[in-house]
C-alpha cells in the first residue's frame, strides 16, 4: 500500500488554473470542452514534444479542459503540428489532414511550425506549416511552455 | 495448397469427351435422389415404416430395408444435403469440367448414403457401408494426378477399412450371439447378452463408427480427404457421411443394446470432448479454407458424440428427463451441422472454382467480387460459431442446459465428468469463434492477397441455388428450430434408454421439461431487429449539424498507400493463438538468418517457414507406420529367392499347424 | 406485460444514459489518484455529442461489414440491457434469452467489430482483430464456466432465476464456488472490455493496442456508436457482476414505483462502486506484455474450473 499512502501524501499536484481565457477560436464542432488532438511531428527538434507531453502531464493536466490526444486522425478534431515541415513530412502532413473528418482545425505549435523559426532555410526544409495546410491557430514560442499550450487549447475548447 | 484450375481442367477435359448436358443429368439425378430420400425418410419418421426385402440383389443374405423413424430421420437429413449438393453440382461440374467418372459416381455415392440408414439387417448395413466407403474413396480420388490427393486417398482407405473391420467384428459377433441377422432381432435379444460381449461391441463400434465420424484418434483421414475431394463431394462427406458414424453409434449402442453401464457414456464423452477441443484448435490455426472446415467437422462431431455420451451417462444414472435434453441437443446439432457444413463446403467450392485458391493466406477481397457467395459463407460461419442468431446456437445451448440440469453431489462420477465437459465445451465454443472469424474475415473481407483472388468470379446460378437451399436450412434451424420439433420427438421416442420419450418441446420458446430454462431464437432475432432499428434512430442524433459523409483512402499512418501485402494473413491472425497453445499444437517453425559475408551485423536475408502438422498424426500414426515398415523390412530378409528355404518355411509352418491343431 | 416492457425500456434507457457516465467516473477516479483534476464525469458525454456532429468517413475498399459493425455492436448491447436484470427481475425477454444467449450476444458484437477491423485491410486492423479474438477464445470459456457455477444451484441459466435464487437464499451468496467465480468474472470483464492490465484504453501506441487498433478507421458518428457501445458493454457486464452476485435491491417481477426507485438507486450505487474499484485497481497496474495476457486469462479459466468443481463437489455447503 505504499503507493496509496504516497498518493494520499502528495495529494493534488495539478496547478491551480486561471480563469478560462476568452474563446477566440470557434471550436471546430461548436461543442464546448471536447477537443481530440492528433499530434503531427512535421520535423521538430522534439522540444515542442517535451512541452506538449508536459501539458498533458499531472501538473498541467490539459485533459481537465476537455482536450485529449488520440491515436488516429480519424478520431481527431484538431491537428497539433510541431516543427518545420521537412521534405519527407510534407506528404504525410497533407495526408493526415485529409484523413481528419470535418470540421477540423490545424494548430501550428512553436516558432518553427509558424514561420520556420531557426531552421527556416535548412536544406531539408520545405517550409512552414502554413505553406502546405491552412493554419487556424498559431502558438508561438521556442518551445512554447505548457502554460501557453494549455491556454491556447482552452481558447479552442472554451473551458 | 495452390491449385491451377486451368491445368487441372484441361487434364481432365482432354481425357474424355463429356456431353455438355452430362453435369445437368448427374446433378439432377443426385438432387432427385436426395429429394426422394427426404420424402421417404420423412414418411418413415411420421409413421409409415417401410419394410422391403430384395432377396436376389445381394448374395446369400439379400437386401433388407427396414426404415423406422430413426433411420428415416437420418435418411431425410442425408437426402436434404444431397438435394442441395445435387443442384450445386450441376454448375460446379460444368465449371470444373468434370470427367464422366465422377459424374457417374456422385449419384451412386448418394444412393449408398441413403441405403445405410435404411438397412434393416447387418448384412445390408455392412454392404451399404462398404459401398459408401468405396464410392466416396473413388470420388476423393477424382483429381488423382495430384500427389496430395493420392496421399489423402491412402489415408482415407486405410482408416476407413480399419473402421470397417471393427464394425464388421462388432456386428457379426452381435448377430451370431443374438441369433438374428436384423436389427430388430438383435434389439429383442440384447438383454440376454453377456456383459463382456456388450462391452466389446461398444468399444468396437466406438472405434469403427468413430473413425467414420472423424472422432479422435482415427480422425486423420478427415482433414486430408475432405479438402482434397471435389467440393460437392466434400460437402456430402462432411455434412452427410460423417453423420452416419453417429447413426451407427445411436443405432447399435443406444437403440439395439439399449445403453450400457455408465462408463460407456463417459468414454464417449471423453472421446467427444477430446475431438471437439483438438478439432477446433486445429481449425483455428489452419490456413487452408477446406482443411479448416474439415477440422471443424471433427469439432462438431465431437460435440455431438459428447451429447450422446452425456445422454447415455445420464440415462444410465436414472436421470431420463435430463438425458433426453442431451439427446435432443445431439440430434438438433446434427441437423444444424449438416446445414452449415454443407453450405460452408459448397461456398468454399465456389471460392475454389472462382479463384483456384483455398489457401486463406492468398485469398481476400471476395466480398466485392463474389457478394452472394460471401453472404452465404457468412451464414455458414455464423452457424459454426454457435453464437445466437446462428444455426449452431440452439444445439449447443441444449447441450449446456443438459449439463447444468444434471443433479450432482451424491454422484462422484457425475460431479467430476460434468464440470470438465463444460470446460471442454466452453473452450470449444470460444475457439470456434476464432476459427470462423478468421475464415470469413481473412478469406472474404479486406483486399485480395493474390492475383487469383483479384480475378475471382461469382459462382454460377445453379451453384448459388444449391447454396441457397443449404442456407435456408441454416436459417430455419437458427430462427425456428420448432419446425424440427415433431420429427425430433418421433426419433427420440424410439430411444427409450436415454429418456427419449420425455424430451423437451421445441415450441416458439424452447422450454425444458421439469426444469427452469428457456430460450427463444425467434423472439431474440425479432428483438435484435428492434434493437438495430433503435440504433439507426440513435445514429440520427446531430445529423443536421454533420458535414456530408465522404469516402477517403485508408489511413496509412502517414506513409505511402497500404498494399494488400501489408494485411494480416490467416497465419498471422492465428499466430498469437498458436503461441498460447504451443504445447498441444506443436507447430513446426524454422527461422534461418543468412548474414552478409563481410559482417555478421548485416543480414542478407531471413527465411521463415512455418508448418502446422496434426500432432496426433505425428505422435500416434507415424510411430505405428514406422513399426509396420520395420517389421516388413525384417520379413523381407526371409525372401531370398531360394526354393529350398521356402520349402523349409512351408514345412515349419505345416508342423506348427499340426502341433497347434492337434 | 405493458409494465414489464416499460421496465425493459427503462433498463435500456438507464444503461444508454449511464454508460458514458460510468466511463467518465472511471477516468475521473484515475485522474484524482494521479493528482490531476480530470475532465469531469460528463466528459464522455461531451465527446459523444461532438462525435455525432462530425463528418462520417468511409475508407475506400471497405464493405457493408465495416458500415454495419457499429450498429450490430450497439444493438447487441441494447438487447443485453433489455434482457438482464438491471432494475427488475421481470424482463419480458427473460424467457427468450438466458445467460448463454446474453454471452452469445456480447460476443456477436465483438465478432462484428473484429470483422470490421479485418475489413479495412490495414495492418493495425488485422492486428487488433487477431489479438481481440485470441482474448475472446479464452474469455468466452471462462464466462461460460462462471455461468455454470452460478446456474448449478438454481438449475437454471435464466438470469432472473439466478439472481432470484440468491435473494431467496442469501447464505449461498458467499460459497467458495461463487467467490472463485466472482474473481474469474472480474478478470474476464477486464479483458473483454479492454481495461488495464490487458489493454490500455488511453494508449496512443498502435503496437500495444487491442480494442483501439480495431477502431482506428472509424470517424464521426460511427466512432460515436462504437465508443458508446464499448461503454455500454462495460456497464452491462458490471451490472451482471453486481446483480448476479449481490442482487439485493433489485425489484421483483411486477414491482411498485417505490421498488423501482429503490432498484434504480441500488444499481447506480453498485455499478458506481464497482467501476471505482476497477479504476483504482487499474491505476496501480501497468499493462501486461501481450503474451503474458493469455497466462492471466488461462489463470481465470482455471479459477472458473475450480469454481465449477467446488460448487459441484461441495453443494451441501450452500444449500
Amino acid at each position: 500500500m505504499s503507493w496509496a499512502t504516497r498518493i494520499l501524501k502528495v495529494g493534488r499536484i495539478v496547478q491551480a488554473s486561471p480563469a478560462a481565457p476568452a474563446r477566440t477560436v470557434p471550436s471546430p464542432t461548436g461543442t464546448r470542452a471536447s477537443l481530440q488532438i492528433r499530434h503531427v511531428d512535421a520535423g521538430s527538434c522534439n522540444g515542442c514534444e517535451l512541452e506538449l507531453s508536459g501539458a498533458f502531464s499531472s501538473v498541467y493536466d490539459a485533459e481537465q479542459f476537455g482536450a485529449r490526444l488520440v491515436a488516429s486522425p480519424r478520431h481527431a478534431d484538431a491537428l497539433v503540428v510541431t516543427g518545420v515541415v521537412t521534405h519527407n513530412m510534407r506528404g504525410p502532413l497533407i495526408d493526415t489532414l485529409a484523413a481528419t473528418p470535418e470540421p477540423k482545425l490545424v494548430i501550428a505549435m512553436g516558432d518553427c511550425a509558424c514561420d520556420g523559426g531557426m531552421f527556416r532555410n535548412g536544406y531539408g526544409v520545405a517550409g512552414a506549416v502554413g505553406d502546405f495546410v491552412p493554419v487556424d491557430v498559431e502558438l508561438r514560442g521556442c518551445p512554447p511552455t505548457p502554460d501557453q499550450i494549455v491556454e491556447t487549447l482552452r481558447k479552442v475548447t472554451g473551458r | 495448397m495452390k491449385r491451377d484450375p486451368v491445368a487441372s481442367g484441361t487434364a481432365v477435359r482432354s481425357g474424355t469427351g463429356v456431353a455438355s448436358g452430362a453435369p445437368a443429368v448427374s446433378g439432377g439425378v443426385t438432387a432427385a435422389l436426395g429429394a426422394l430420400g427426404v420424402v421417404v425418410g420423412l414418411r418413415a419418421v411420421f409413421g409409415a415404416p417401410l419394410h422391403a426385402s430384395i432377396g436376389w440383389l445381394v448374395p446369400f443374405a439379400g437386401l433388407r430395408i427396414d426404415l423406422d423413424p430413426l433411420g428415416g430421420a437420418f435418411m431425410a437429413l442425408t437426402g436434404a444435403v444431397a438435394a442441395a449438393v445435387g443442384v450445386y453440382a450441376i454448375g460446379y461440374a460444368r465449371r470444373e469440367h468434370w470427367a464422366r467418372f465422377p459424374l457417374v459416381m456422385l449419384p451412386v455415392f448418394v444412393l449408398t448414403l441413403l441405403v445405410v440408414p435404411a438397412a434393416g439387417s447387418v448384412t445390408t448395413f455392412l454392404f451399404g457401408w462398404e459401398a459408401m466407403a468405396l464410392t466416396s474413396l473413388a470420388l476423393v480420388l477424382t483429381e488423382h494426378h495430384r500427389d496430395e490427393v493420392r496421399s489423402a486417398g491412402l489415408f482415407y482407405a486405410v482408416l476407413t477399412q480399419i473402421g470397417f473391420v471393427a464394425i464388421l467384428v462388432a456386428l457379426v459377433s452381435l448377430s451370431s450371439a443374438s441369433g438374428s441377422g436384423d436389427f430388430a432381432g438383435i434389439r429383442a435379444a440384447a438383454g440376454d447378452l453377456g456383459p463382456a460381449l456388450r462391452n466389446g461391441v461398444f468399444l468396437l463400434t466406438v472405434v469403427g463408427f468413430g473413425s467414420k465420424a472423424g472422432l479422435l484418434p482415427l480422425h486423420a483421414w478427415l482433414p486430408r480427404a475432405h479438402p482434397e475431394a471435389p467440393s460437392p463431394v466434400s460437402a456430402l462427406m462432411s455434412a452427410a457421411m460423417v453423420n452416419l458414424g453417429i447413426y451407427g453409434i445411436v443405432r447399435i449402442d443406444v437403440q439395439a443394446l439399449g445403453g450400457g453401464p455408465r462408463w460407456w457414456g463417459t468414454t464417449l464423452m471423453v472421446v467427444g470432448a477430446a475431438s471437439a477441443v483438438f478439432g477446433v484448435l486445429q481449425a483455428s490455426v489452419s490456413a487452408d479454407l477446406k482443411r479448416l472446415l474439415a477440422y471443424s467437422t471433427t469439432e462438431n462431431m465431437g460435440l455431438i458424440a459428447m451429447a450422446i455420451g452425456a445422454s447415455m451417462l445420464l440415462g444410465a444414472s436414472g436421470l431420463a428427463s435430463v438425458a433426453a435434453i442431451a439427446l435432443t441437443a445431439a440430434l438438433l446439432h446434427l441437423v444444424a451441422h449438416a446445414a452449415f457444413k454443407a453450405l460452408g463446403f459448397l461456398a468454399a467450392g465456389s471460392v475454389l472454382a472462382g479463384t483456384g485458391l483455398r489457401d486463406l493466406d492468398r485469398l481476400g477481397g471476395l466480398a466485392r467480387r463474389m457478394p452472394y457467395t460471401t453472404v452465404l459463407f457468412g451464414i455458414a460461419a455464423l452457424g459454426a460459431t454457435g453464437l445466437p442468431l446462428g444455426a449452431g446456437f440452439v444445439g449447443e445451448w441444449l447441450l449446456l442446459q443438459s449439463l447444468i440440469h444434471t443433479p450432482q453431489g451424491d454422484n462422484t462420477l457425475l460431479s467430476l465428468v460434468i464440470p470438465l465437459s463444460i470446460g471442454a465445451l466452453a473452450l470449444t465454443t470460444g475457439l470456434g469463434i476464432v476459427a470462423m472469424v478468421k475464415a470469413f474475415g481473412i478469406g472474404f473481407l479486406a483486399r485480395p492477397r493474390s492475383e487469383g483472388a483479384e480475378k475471382a468470379r461469382e459462382a454460377s446460378p445453379t451453384m448459388l441455388v444449391g447454396m441457397a437451399l443449404a442456407a435456408l436450412g441454416c436459417v430455419v434451424v437458427a430462427v425456428a428450430p420448432a419446425a424440427l420439433g415433431p420429427a425430433l420427438t418421433r426419433v427420440a421416442s424410439t430411444l427409450p434408454s436415454v429418456g427419449g420419450d420425455q424430451g423437451p418441446k421445441l415450441g416458439a420458446i424452447l422450454r425444458l421439461p421439469g426444469a427452469a430454462g428457456s430460450v427463444s431464437p425467434a423472439i431474440l432475432a425479432a428483438a435484435f431487429a428492434v434493437a438495430i432499428s433503435l440504433v439507426l434512430l440513435l445514429a440520427r442524433w446531430g445529423v443536421g449539424a454533420r458535414p456530408a459523409a465522404v469516402v477517403r483512402p485508408l489511413w496509412a499512418g502517414g506513409g505511402p498507400a497500404l498494399t494488400p501485402r501489408m494485411q494480416y494473413t490467416a497465419t498471422s491472425f492465428a499466430e498469437p493463438l498458436q503461441r498460447v497453445f504451443d504445447d498441444v499444437l506443436r507447430p513446426d517453425t524454422d527461422v534461418a538468418v543468412t548474414h552478409v559475408a563481410e559482417s555478421r551485423y548485416l543480414i542478407e536475408k531471413i527465411t521463415f517457414r512455418t508448418a502446422q502438422a496434426d500432432a496426433v498424426e505425428e505422435h500416434l500414426y507415424w510411430p505405428v507406420v514406422r513399426a509396420v515398415a520395420a517389421v516388413a523390412r525384417g520379413v523381407r530378409k526371409a525372401h531370398t529367392g531360394s526354393i529350398h528355404l521356402y520349402l523349409l518355411f512351408g514345412t515349419i509352418g505345416l508342423l506348427v499347424v499340426i502341433v497347434v491343431g492337434r | 406485460m405493458a409494465l414489464s416492457i416499460a421496465l425493459a425500456a427503462l433498463q435500456v434507457l438507464l444503461v444508454l444514459v449511464g454508460a458514458p457516465l460510468v466511463i467518465g467516473a472511471m477516468r475521473q477516479v484515475r485522474a484524482r489518484l494521479e493528482g490531476r483534476r480530470g475532465g469531469g464525469v460528463g466528459q464522455p458525454w461531451r465527446d459523444l455529442r461532438k462525435l455525432f456532429r462530425k463528418q462520417q468517413i468511409t475508407p475506400e475498399g471497405t464493405t457493408v461489414v465495416f458500415r454495419a459493425a457499429p450498429f450490430v455492436l450497439l444493438g447487441s448491447a441494447l438487447l443485453i440491457a433489455a434482457i438482464i436484470p438491471v432494475v427488475s427481475l421481470g424482463s419480458p425477454l427473460d424467457s427468450s434469452g438466458d445467460f448463454v444467449a446474453v454471452v452469445g450476444l456480447l460476443f456477436l458484437g465483438t465478432v462484428a467489430l473484429a470483422l470490421a477491423a479485418l475489413d479495412t485491410g490495414t495492418a493495425f486492423g488485422g492486428m487488433g482483430s487477431s489479438r481481440q479474438m485470441t482474448v475472446v477464445a479464452l474469455v468466452e470459456p471462462t464466462i461460460l464456466l462462471v455461468l455454470f457455477t452460478l446456474s448449478l444451484r438454481v438449475h437454471s441459466a435464466n438470469l432472473a432465476e439466478i439472481a432470484g435464487g440468491t435473494l431467496a437464499n442469501p447464505a449461498q451468496a458467499f460459497s467458495l464456488g461463487r467467490v472463485l467465480a466472482f474473481a474469474s468474472l472480474v478478470i474476464v470483464i477486464i479483458a473483454e472490455t479492454g481495461r488495464l492490465p490487458v489493454d490500455n484504453p488511453a494508449t496512443h501506441l498502435e503496437l500495444t493496442m487491442i480494442h483501439e487498433a480495431m477502431t482506428l478507421e472509424y470517424a464521426g458518428p460511427r466512432l460515436g456508436l462504437v465508443e458508446w457501445a464499448s461503454g455500454m458493454r462495460l456497464t452491462v457486464l458490471l451490472v451482471l457482476l453486481a446483480n448476479l452476485f449481490f442482487p439485493w435491491g433489485v425489484a421483483p417481477g411486477g414491482p411498485g414505483l417505490v421498488q423501482v426507485l429503490i432498484a434504480v438507486a441500488a444499481i447506480v450505487a453498485k455499478v458506481a462502486v464497482l467501476a471505482m474499484a476497477l479504476s483504482v485497481g487499474e491505476t496501480f497496474l501497468a499493462k501486461l506484455r501481450l503474451f503474458r495476457v493469455p497466462e492471466l486469462l488461462a489463470g481465470s479459466f482455471l479459477l472458473g474450473i475450480l469454481a465449477v468443481t467446488a460448487s459441484s463437489f461441495l453443494p451441501a455447503a450452500g444449500r
